[in-house]
């Protein structure tokens, strides 16, 4: 359930502040969440300024040049920097993304930078995803056909039903649209949230899979699928460009024709 | 030690390191088997970088004209230089149609041809009949196969329901002295700082390459090479760990990765003076030519003044002519990466692009059945038992001197099934574990709790630096002696100060700067085996450009290199002959020859 006021040990304060290097001519702020784990202490932001000149052009980055060399101490995931694998998702200027493709030079003033929304804090920058990957791991998101697949060759797949995929099974499970989505923060126990709706619904358009019927039934319940509001953060905030808000309407629509 | 870390155990059947293509396939396999089987990964499985795959899968389906195993067969030895183990060659093309069927069956979004089979495209160095046509082999998911596959078999090892330790990274092999085996592995949760102690009978090692100890690589920051790391330090060689493939097109300044897809579609390659140079270097093939030679072609054009840009110092990748939709449908990520880190609109400008390292074809020596061989006496190949390795962290050898672009996907997936199998025959499922050695663990516990404590003056981070920089300068695309011996002895000073590294966040829970230390540990191993490899090796052979020795030589180098390290930084060298024969008689093997394209 969500906060209101966030509790005591968590409120943020004002931690250290690193100044730019005699001579930077291009500065800007970096205010990176920190937090430890170890310390018993609450979270801080962190100010770093950097010469943008002496740093590459995304927030991962700034984020690396900072560990590198100023705070090596500063955790956070990161792992192709192509925005493909989605370890460094993270809150950037305000919106849900991944570091690793955030141009510094997109983002007016102070560059802030949180964890993602709503996940319990393991340290600084990195989140828990367990619960995220457990939900993903409910919808079964396997192909499910009762029919034998052909002996020695692939299943058949016009191109036309292979085109009904795109725009899905592209996500990178980053997780940045389920946590920027309010509804997803107030019920995230049981309301599975876009990326995983998103999963299910790949699953349900794949032509090859025969369980859409179960797969339906699984979704339709008030909180697994209902809690969608269509707000659309998911989409809007998606760094894969993808339409989770769409996927899960089109899951809505089934879920109406097959009652008439 | 500072204090001593309490230990929680696990027993399992096997353990797989790892979870790539070759690592998922193999836990998947294992599973299936029967035997209880963990994976230590030190990602996320779909945060692995076989996820970064982009061009495809190769097999000789034969879905768009027809093919032959035993082609693509010959355009791997070709390929390899003919420093490929021909048997281990003819295995994995063999098996690729029903690796590439299987992962279709788990439901690999491949793209389609008109009938509703996987569609296929041209990719470098693969042709038909023995080089005379051009084929179209390589199983594409759009451009992004590697995404499609890895989330795939993540998906089926869910539905297999593997057990996973994620985000554990493993520290180091537990050895048995008195037989050579290997008994486990020592790892340390990420999450909430514990130290595990895992015994198996087997312990697979797929670890993937090092792409790292070069300063500009399409390879993730993740790659590291921790389990070629953990097996020199276990007194184990790397074999042929020479031969660094430097793709073709990296993005110029990020190095991120432009598939070889875009060349395979059509997209061509030009300089300043809008040549299309390729026609001089390889007249049949062009841009299709094998990768290093693509990447010499490059790289000649750049130091003799033909590169683009203000400093001359990239070349030009024109996709521009293929139209909005060939590009928006098979070449989407492409597309991606030249607006995000070139900022370029592929539709219209051409791509800046700079051949960058890659992939490593070398690797911890294995055979066929993915299980990790050092020579012992007579017996060359004599199997480490309870050790395995697979993937672009082993050397099968199937890639040799040089891999073809989508011979990756196909080995992760091949070896990682044949190495379950090999598991299955030799291990009975729940059998007894022999005793552990006396302090079992705690050589890896030493140097965990040393480098987690160390204060010396320098920050890992600069170290690392130094290391990429010593290796990109002297051990790159050209080699040559007096660079080599120079680079070599840079390197060893890293070495001399990895002593005085400085760590600076002693915690245990997400410690990420002990991760990058420990990784750096290995790294630098891995480096210190290569350029040294690099150094004895006179010759040019698919990937290893010697300037001073540039013709290949079978007379003298037509074999592997071994290279062990030790303590010091010193490396030994050994050799394994190539294996000329075919594995059975429904393929004449193929005898060396000049390598032209």
């Amino acid at each position: 359930m969500v906060a209101f006021t966030l509790p005591k040990n968590s409120r943020v304060g004002t931690g250290k502040t690193y100044r730019a290097p005699a001579g930077a001519k291009r500065v800007r702020r970096f205010r990176v969440y920190r937090w430890n784990p170890d310390d018993g202490a609450n979270p801080v932001m962190d100010t770093f300024e950097l010469d943008l000149d002496q740093c590459g052009p995304m927030v991962l980055d700034a984020l690396i040049k900072i560990k590198d060399e100023v705070d090596a101490s500063l955790t956070f995931r990161r792992s192709c920097r192509e925005g493909v694998c989605g370890s460094c998702a993270m809150n950037v200027d305000g919106t849900n993304t991944l570091a690793c493709v955030k141009h510094i030079d997109e983002i007016q003033g102070d560059v802030m930078v949180y964890p993602l929304p709503h996940l319990k804090v393991v340290k600084d920058l990195v989140g828990d995803m367990t619960a995220f990957f457990a939900q993903y791991a409910s919808v079964q998101p396997w192909l499910q056909a009762e029919s034998a697949a052909p002996q020695a060759r692939e299943r058949l797949q016009s191109p036309e039903d292979r085109a009904k995929l795109d725009g899905l099974w592209e996500c990178i499970l980053c997780a940045c649209c389920s946590t920027s989505c309010p509804s997803y923060w107030w019920n995230g126990e049981k309301f599975l949230g876009p990326a995983t709706l998103l999963q299910s619904y790949r699953w349900i358009v794949d032509s090859r899979d025969e369980n859409t019927g179960e797969r339906l039934d699984y979704l339709e319940d008030p909180h697994r699928l209902y809690r969608c509001h269509t707000i659309m953060n998911c989409t809007a905030t998606c760094p894969k460009g993808l339409n989770p808000a769409k996927a899960i309407s089109e899951i809505k629509k089934l879920i109406v024709e097959r009652r008439s | 030690m500072t204090v001593a870390y309490p230990i929680q155990e696990h027993v399992y059947d096997a353990v797989v390191v790892g979870a790539g293509g070759a690592g998922l396939r193999a836990t998947m396999g294992l599973a299936e088997a029967g035997l209880r089987t963990a994976n230590i990964t030190k990602v996320f499985p779909t945060r692995s970088h076989t996820v970064a795959a982009q061009g495809g899968i190769s097999a000789a389906l034969g879905n768009m004209a027809p093919d032959d195993w035993r082609w693509h067969m010959y355009d791997t030895v070709k390929g390899s230089d003919w420093l490929g183990d021909q048997d281990a060659i003819e295995y994995m093309c063999r098996e690729g149609p029903s690796a590439v069927i299987e992962l279709e069956h788990y439901g690999v979004p491949f793209s389609r041809t008109a009938e509703g089979k996987i569609y296929q495209r041209a990719f470098g160095g693969m042709t038909t009949e023995f080089g005379l046509g051009q084929a179209q082999r390589t199983c594409a998911a759009a451009d992004r196969t590697g995404h499609a596959i890895l989330h795939a078999l993540y998906q089926q090892s869910l539905k297999n329901d593997a057990k996973f330790f994620i985000e554990h990274f493993a520290i180091d092999l537990i050895m048995d002295e008195d037989d050579g085996a290997c008994r486990g592995v020592m790892a340390w949760s990420l999450e909430d700082g514990s130290i595990h102690r895992f015994r198996a009978h087997v312990v697979v090692l797929a670890t993937g390459g090092y792409g790292r100890v070069y300063q500009s690589t399409t390879g993730a920051h993740t790659c590291t090479g921790d389990g070629g790391g953990m097996a020199l330090r276990a007194g184990l060689p790397l074999q042929d760990a020479e031969f660094v493939q430097f793709h073709p097109t990296g993005v110029y300044g990020s190095g991120v990765l432009i598939s070889e897809a875009a060349r395979g579609e059509g997209g061509v390659l030009v300089n300043s003076k809008g040549e299309r140079f390729m026609e001089r270097y390889a007249p049949n093939a062009k841009e299709l030519a094998s990768r290093d030679v693509v990447s010499r072609a490059i790289t000649t054009e750049i130091r003799e003044g033909r590169g683009c840009g203000p400093a001359k110092d990239y070349i030009h990748l024109d996709v521009s002519h293929l139209g909005e939709q060939v590009l928006r449908e098979r070449l989407p990520g492409v597309v991606e990466n030249g607006r995000v880190f070139a900022g370029v609109n592929a539709l219209q400008e051409p791509l800046p692009v700079v051949p960058t390292c890659h992939y490593n074809m070398g690797g911890i020596p294995a055979n066929i059945g993915g299980e990790v061989v050092v020579p012992r006496g007579t017996n060359l190949e004599s199997p480490v038992p309870g050790l395995m390795a697979i993937g672009e962290g082993a050397c099968v050898s199937v890639h040799g001197a040089n891999r073809l672009g989508s011979n990756s996907l196909l080995d992760l997936v091949v070896f990682g099934r044949a190495a379950a199998k090999r598991a299955e025959a030799i291990v009975t499922a729940g059998a007894p574990h022999k005793e552990l050695p006396k302090a079992a663990g705690e050589p890896a516990l030493a140097r965990f709790d040393r480098l987690r404590h160390a204060r010396g003056g320098i920050p890992t981070a600069a170290l690392r630096q130094r290391m990429q920089k010593v290796m990109q300068t002297y051990c790159a695309v050209f080699r040559e002696t007096a660079h080599l011996d120079t680079g070599i002895a840079e390197l060893q000073a890293v070495w001399h100060d990895m002593a005085d590294i400085c760590v600076s966040d002693h915690s245990l829970i997400w410690n990420s700067d002990l991760v990058e230390t420990l990784e750096l540990d290995n790294l630098l191993r891995l480096a210190v085996a290569t350029i040294h490899s690099a150094r004895n090796r006179e010759e040019s052979r698919g990937a290893h450009a010697r300037e001073d020795f540039p013709k290949r030589d079978d007379e003298r180098w037509l074999k592997h290199t071994l290279a062990w390290v030790n303590a010091d930084g010193a490396v030994t060298i050994g050799y394994r002959p190539v294996h000329l024969k075919a594995l059975s008689d429904d393929v004449r093997a193929f005898p060396p020859k000049a390598r032209v394209y």
